[in-house]
């Protein structure tokens, strides 16, 4: 018994020794190593969703690269832990589960949709970790008193719904019909087209829901018509939205103007749809259309410094969704390099932070707001000549 | 009279029924040619139709193939994965259960599938339709050229298969070896060899259908699983092994499906098809084309 204690005594004296030496020997060496700064990550980098999950996970990935080589957060190395969960709300709680019991993280960005970030919600609430969701619906920050520990870097629903409306009152269009994916981003864009089409003085005649993987919408298509509606909204992500696209201009229903959610934001769709998307409507986040800013505009410095990044890297064209990660990173980064890494003061932190310039508008967070956006970090685009360009008013 | 069928909305759910549930009974097809002679039902067919389609956009855009011979070449690539499955998997499990074989082909699936996403990644891909035209508007209904290609190719692939197993020496072979493969083998018929060509034709057939589809409706690595239980409900709602059935049922469970979505809420269309399947399995096991004493002589 005695000898055990006094071999255990030996090692401490030795490793005490070891890393003096190193101390004195290494003043490189001493200042790696700080120990690194935890981010904890969930995205849905595989299953139906992996378009949105996948340039979060590089543009994090990216991020992590370039702090790391310009000497981390005030010394300290970013070690960003990031989680697949397969487009599945049950493995994202896993993941979230994961991240702050076994990881033990002080903060966490993602998931990449809505129903995995409502699934995630309390459990990042219980843990008293905050978590940065990049996902679009309300319910997420909402009712704030319950979602103390949650913010979100995607734009509500009701902004892009409300800078739709606003767009159709300024063209006349009264009467829409409304198609929607039966999953929880569908659901959720559904409930605010039906909430704020009376405040914008608009009538949804139709109102249509399918699943995520149907392969034929003319069924739907064909009712908005019978309907006799002046505009459709579609409100989905994945190949339904392109094929919603396809339908509509092979419906001949050119002449109704098709509008799409944020979820289109990608040029992706664009090339899928083959020439049908020219005319298609959709408010997007300025990330998308950087070059067609005026330099004036606050974001663009930002949004083309990350647009150049990640083309070089990648080689393929950024998308809504990358940037999301790029605003939730940067501000899990921008907290753990003024309060270190403290949870409850990267939730002061956050709830704080005022005028933070990002690829999807300029955040403004409050007690309030979990948000931090509103309709006006939005721009509305058209599809002309296989590009986005600024819809004219 | 005339202005009934003029533009109406109900032709308009017709057809996109008819071309989704063309679709649905030639996956049907496929797991009734295995069934047919060995069977075993292949959950792996609707990995089939999605490699089809997979295939067929490598052919045309990354080897720069005209369209047909893409075609051509992915309905031949696949045919060959069929019949690799059969050679180094199904014939390597060959003294297990048929039920331990139909779990193999999940798990050949679920490989497929994985393979699929490494190889092509988790975008949709699109191939241009068959002929150039566009849609055209008939009866004020608007037609997809496309939609009728999936038709006819539908209606050919049930002909000629039923001429093929009717008259046919080896379609004659291959449906005996299912009715007792010892018997077939002492008749002298090479029943590994039936079998092994049951399973290459019929992931050909899975393919035709997916490159019929892509040009309409896109294809990416996890569209098999849905096609494939949509295919497997047409094939036991058409009766095991009837090819007629199978053509049948799959073109009641579109229209069903695309009825729904119209007239009713598109929400519930995935439950009509679930719905019928297991109205089926509670009031006519057999399916609605098939025997009843065949289906007692079947061991599954």
């Amino acid at each position: 018994m005695k000898g055990k204690h006094r071999w255990v005594v030996s090692v401490v004296g030795v490793v005490a020794a070891l890393s003096w030496a190193v101390g004195i020997f290494c003043p490189a060496g001493a200042k790696a190593a700080k120990e690194p700064y935890k981010v904890g990550a969930v995205f849905a980098i595989t299953g139906t969703a992996s378009f949105l999950g996948e340039p979060e996970k590089k543009t994090a990935e990216m991020i992590a690269e370039e702090i790391n080589a310009q000497g981390g957060i005030n010394g300290h190395p970013l070690q960003l832990i990031i989680y697949d969960d397969e487009s599945d709300a049950t493995k994202s709680t896993l993941a979230v589960k994961k991240l702050i019991k076994t990881d033990q993280v002080p903060v966490i960005i993602g998931p990449t949709q809505s129903d995995a970030s409502l699934a995630v919600a309390p459990i990042a609430e219980e843990a008293q970790v905050p978590l940065i969701s990049c996902a679009a619906s309300y319910k997420i920050v909402e009712p704030v008193s319950e979602r103390r520990w949650i913010f979100k870097v995607a734009g509500s629903d009701k902004h892009v719904v409300g800078k739709m409306y606003d767009y159709m009152k300024a063209k006349g269009i009264t009467k829409i019909g409304i198609m929607t994916a039966s999953t929880g981003f569908g659901a959720s864009g559904r409930e605010e087209l039906l909430r704020l089409a009376p405040e914008y003085g608009i009538t949804v005649l139709a109102d249509e829901r399918y699943g995520p993987k149907d392969t034929d919408l003319t069924a739907q298509l064909t009712k908005m018509r019978e309907a006799k509606v002046e505009a459709i909204v579609n409100w989905s992500v994945g190949p339904t939205q392109v094929l919603a696209v396809k339908g509509w201009r092979d419906l001949k229903m050119d002449n109704i103007p098709l509008f799409q959610s944020h979820g289109f934001g990608s040029r992706k769709n664009i090339e899928l749809a083959g020439g049908a998307a020219e005319g298609v409507l959709l408010p997007l986040a300025r990330v998308n259309v950087g070059p067609l800013l005026p330099d004036t505009q606050p974001q663009k410095k930002v949004i083309l410094a990350y647009t150049q990044a990640y083309e070089k890297k990648y080689n393929e064209p950024v998308s809504s969704f990358g940037g999301h990660a790029w605003d939730a990173l940067h501000l899990a980064v921008a907290a753990l390099k003024a309060v270190g890494p403290d949870p409850a003061k990267i939730r002061d932190f956050l709830e704080n932070t005022k005028g933070f310039v990002g690829q999807h508008g300029i955040f403004n967070f409050s007690p309030q707001d979990h948000n931090g956006l509103s309709k006006d970090d939005l721009e509305m685009v058209v599809v002309k000549n296989g590009d986005w360009a600024l819809a004219p008013w | 009279m005339a202005d009934i069928f003029h533009g109406a909305a109900w032709l308009q759910y017709a057809l996109g029924g008819l071309t989704i549930g063309a679709i649905y009974a030639l996956v049907a097809l496929g797991y009734n040619i295995i069934y047919n002679v060995t069977e075993i039902i292949n959950f792996a067919q609707g990995e089939f139709v999605m490699l089809g389609g997979l295939f067929g956009v490598f052919y045309y855009q990354t080897c720069g193939l005209p369209l047909g011979a893409a075609v051509l070449c992915a309905v031949a690539t696949v045919g060959l994965t069929g019949l690799l499955l059969e050679r180094y998997v199904i014939r390597r499990a060959r003294h297990a259960t048929v039920l331990s074989m139909i779990i193999v082909t999940i798990a050949f699936s679920i490989l497929l599938k994985g393979g699929a996403m490494l190889a092509w990644g988790k975008d949709p891909y699109r191939l241009p339709a068959f002929s150039r035209a566009g849609a055209f508007l008939w009866q004020g209904v608007a037609v997809q050229p496309q939609a009728l290609w999936v038709l006819g190719i539908s209606a050919v692939v049930v002909g000629v298969l039923t001429v093929f197993f009717r008259t046919s020496f080896y379609g004659k072979a291959m449906l005996a070896c299912a009715d007792n493969a010892d018997a077939a083998r002492l008749v002298g018929i090479p029943v590994r060899t039936m079998v092994l060509l049951s399973f290459g034709l019929s992931a050909a057939v899975g393919a035709v259908a997916g490159v019929a589809i892509c040009p309409i409706t896109l294809m990416e690595y996890d569209r098999g699983a849905l096609l494939g239980l949509k295919g497997f409900g047409a094939a036991v709602l058409g009766g095991l092994g009837q090819f007629y059935g199978a053509l049948v049922a799959g073109i009641v469970l579109g229209l069903a499906e695309s009825l729904c979505a119209g007239y009713v809420s598109s929400g519930y269309k995935d439950a009509v098809a679930l719905v019928l399947l297991m109205l089926a399995l509670f009031f006519k096991p057999e399916g609605l084309f098939g025997s009843k004493e065949a289906a007692g002589l079947k061991r599954f």
